[in-house]
């Protein structure tokens, strides 16, 4: 159907209140463009929540203290919780939970890459909580300020707590660094294989980033890929001299003259690859959600018919 | 043998809180095991706000159970072998299904607030205010679980077969809930805990009535397993041990 006149001023009206930042809510109008893209973004996002608990789940049989346990679980029950809220927001825009977990195990719809890097010894748990949460927290600060108003509201709560469990992190692998001889060379060893794939969390230069210049319009996205990662290398390359351990980057330098730190080349055909599903532990990451989702159905079932039950008694009463 | 606070021998008082510890730390890590495994984000929110109850309490206990040698509660996690772990049988069994991990759940927890609400008011100043702070916890697992049980029992026809295998499954660890130790019959008999026979019948009244509501029968047979409490396990523990305590004991002088 060719465009009307009243479609055209209807995407005016919204390009304007997008630049008068006043942020939209579900009850708004919106471009299908814009509710398909907020779609894919905020189930991307969720889907992450929830996947990345894995990796880190990894560790909580083993974990060696139990303190460390405690942090550790209480961790991961925080990432459902993200999980819930963020289909929630989903769900605002008329797509439920059931539906977005279906398009996930059937690999319709992505999660961060970085889930698919396998977590080989403690000091990921530490490693994932400093660069990983680090990296989430710099893109997340960014999206508090998003133009969907559920999205927005639900990255500062959510944000609050990525900050803390950053911390976590951060604070674990100190206790590591400054541990035994064998403790502080698992601490390097995890950075050395976390930091670039956290560093690829921000997605493709700008240059090669299609989706950028209209995320940019709607303000769904307000900073770009490059200015994010910059962003994070800034921040991180002073975390790590206190936390005595290295970045593995022969090229990592201030510069004096950009008032930021040069990094080396990324290696986009990793990132590639692991995007494209040829990551470590991808086959593995959605056979394990599916065992879960397909393990769980009779549960489910029993609840609902329980309750349906109870309704027709609570009725016939 | 040196006496502890209300006459209770320092001897019995880590022995019972061993016991009580080494329940919640076992089923703690049960519970933990369910992660990214269970069947709604709901149930994955729940079961591990059940893990860290259990595992909180577990620490306290194991605190106070090592104050007499000088041993703190990872020496006591990560440090003994599964025949020095003082927990029930019932707790170390495999989560198996959601029904039996359920079960397993309405079981201990149904046991463990009766317990709590008697050691509460006990007359031993430590064991009675981590009672008091559990009984909360316990009294919200009890809820939790209940509900459960009674969603699949009468839920769908599979649902309801599923719980009638895992209540066939438990059952026969049930009695050893009520035997005493002779640590916890000494305790008891200072009034620190409450004796075991004093809640085998409230219990036996709450689990009773709840299968009543799910539409479920109690098995027939005999309970008689036993041991766990005496460090003899089933083949289960080493295994639950062996992922627990492997990292730790691998850097035996490191600090996490």
């Amino acid at each position: 159907m060719p465009p009307t006149n009243s479609d055209e001023s209807r995407d005016l009206a919204f390009q304007e209140a997008i630049d008068a930042d006043r942020t939209v809510e579900p009850r708004d109008w919106m471009p299908e463009r814009y509710r398909s893209t907020m779609v894919r973004q905020i189930a991307q996002h969720a889907h992450s929540e929830i996947i990345g608990m894995q990796p880190e789940g990894n560790w909580i049989t083993r974990a060696p203290s139990l303190r460390r346990k405690a942090i550790l679980l209480a961790k991961v029950q925080d990432e459902a919780g993200h999980g819930l809220y963020l289909y929630a927001a989903a769900e605002t825009l008329g797509v439920g939970r059931g539906e977005l977990t279906e398009l996930l195990i059937t690999g319709r719809q992505k999660y961060s890459s970085i889930f698919n890097y396998p977590t080989l010894t403690w000091a990921d748990v530490g490693a994932i909580g400093w660069l990983v949460d680090g990296a989430a927290i710099t893109n997340q600060l960014a999206l508090t300020k998003t133009s969907y108003g559920p999205y927005a509201r639900a990255m500062v709560r959510i944000c609050r707590e990525e900050s803390f469990h950053q911390r976590q992190g951060f604070e674990l692998l100190a206790e590591l660094s400054r541990g035994t001889r064998a403790q502080h060379e698992m601490a390097q060893d995890a950075v050395n294989r976390w930091w670039w794939p956290a560093l690829m969390m921000f997605g493709p230069p700008d240059s090669e980033s299609p989706n950028t210049a209209q995320s940019m319009a709607w303000k769904i996205k307000r900073v770009s890929n490059d200015d994010l990662r910059q962003r994070f290398v800034d921040m991180t390359v002073p975390q790590s001299r206190a936390l005595g351990l290295d970045l593995p980057d022969s090229q990592l330098r201030w510069n004096e003259a950009r008032g930021h730190y040069d990094f080396g080349p990324i290696d986009w055909e990793e990132f590639r690859q692991v995007v494209g599903g040829h990551g470590a532990c991808n086959a593995q990451r959605i056979a394990v959600r599916r065992a879960a989702d397909e393990g769980g159905a009779w549960v489910r079932e029993a609840a609902r018919a329980w309750e349906v039950r109870q309704q027709s008694r609570t009725s016939a009463a | 043998m040196t006496a502890g606070v209300a006459g209770l021998s320092v001897v019995d008082l880590r022995e019972v809180a061993l016991g009580l510890g080494d329940d919640c730390l076992v089923l703690s890590h049960r519970l933990a095991e369910w992660t990214t495994h269970a069947p709604e984000l709901e149930e994955e929110m729940a079961l591990a706000n059940l893990a860290l109850d259990l595992l909180g309490q577990a620490r306290s206990l194991l605190t106070l159970a090592g104050e007499a040698d000088g041993r703190d509660e990872d020496q006591l996690a990560y440090w003994r072998d599964d025949r020095d772990f003082r927990n029930l049988l019932l707790l170390e069994q495999p989560n198996g299904d959601f029904a039996v991990t359920m079960t397993r759940q309405v079981l201990f927890s149904t046991f463990q607030e009766l317990l709590y609400r008697g050691m509460a008011a006990g007359t031993e100043p430590r064991l009675a205010a981590i009672a008091a702070k559990g009984v909360m916890e316990a009294r919200y697992h009890v809820e939790h679980a209940r509900l459960w049980v009674q969603r699949l029992g009468r839920g769908t026809e599979e649902s309801h077969r599923r719980m009638g295998q895992a209540l066939d499954l438990l059952w026969p660890y049930t009695q050893e809930l009520f035997k005493p130790t002779e640590s916890w019959s000494r305790a008891a008999d200072q009034g620190a805990v409450p004796p075991l026979s004093s809640i085998e019948e409230p219990w036996r009244h709450s689990i009773e009535s709840l299968m009543v509501d799910s539409g479920l029968e109690i098995p027939g047979f005999p309970a008689w397993q036993s041991g766990g409490r005496l460090g003899r396990h089933s083949e289960h523990l080493g295994h639950l041990l062996a992922e627990m305590q492997h990292l730790h004991r691998s850097h035996p002088n490191a600090s996490w």
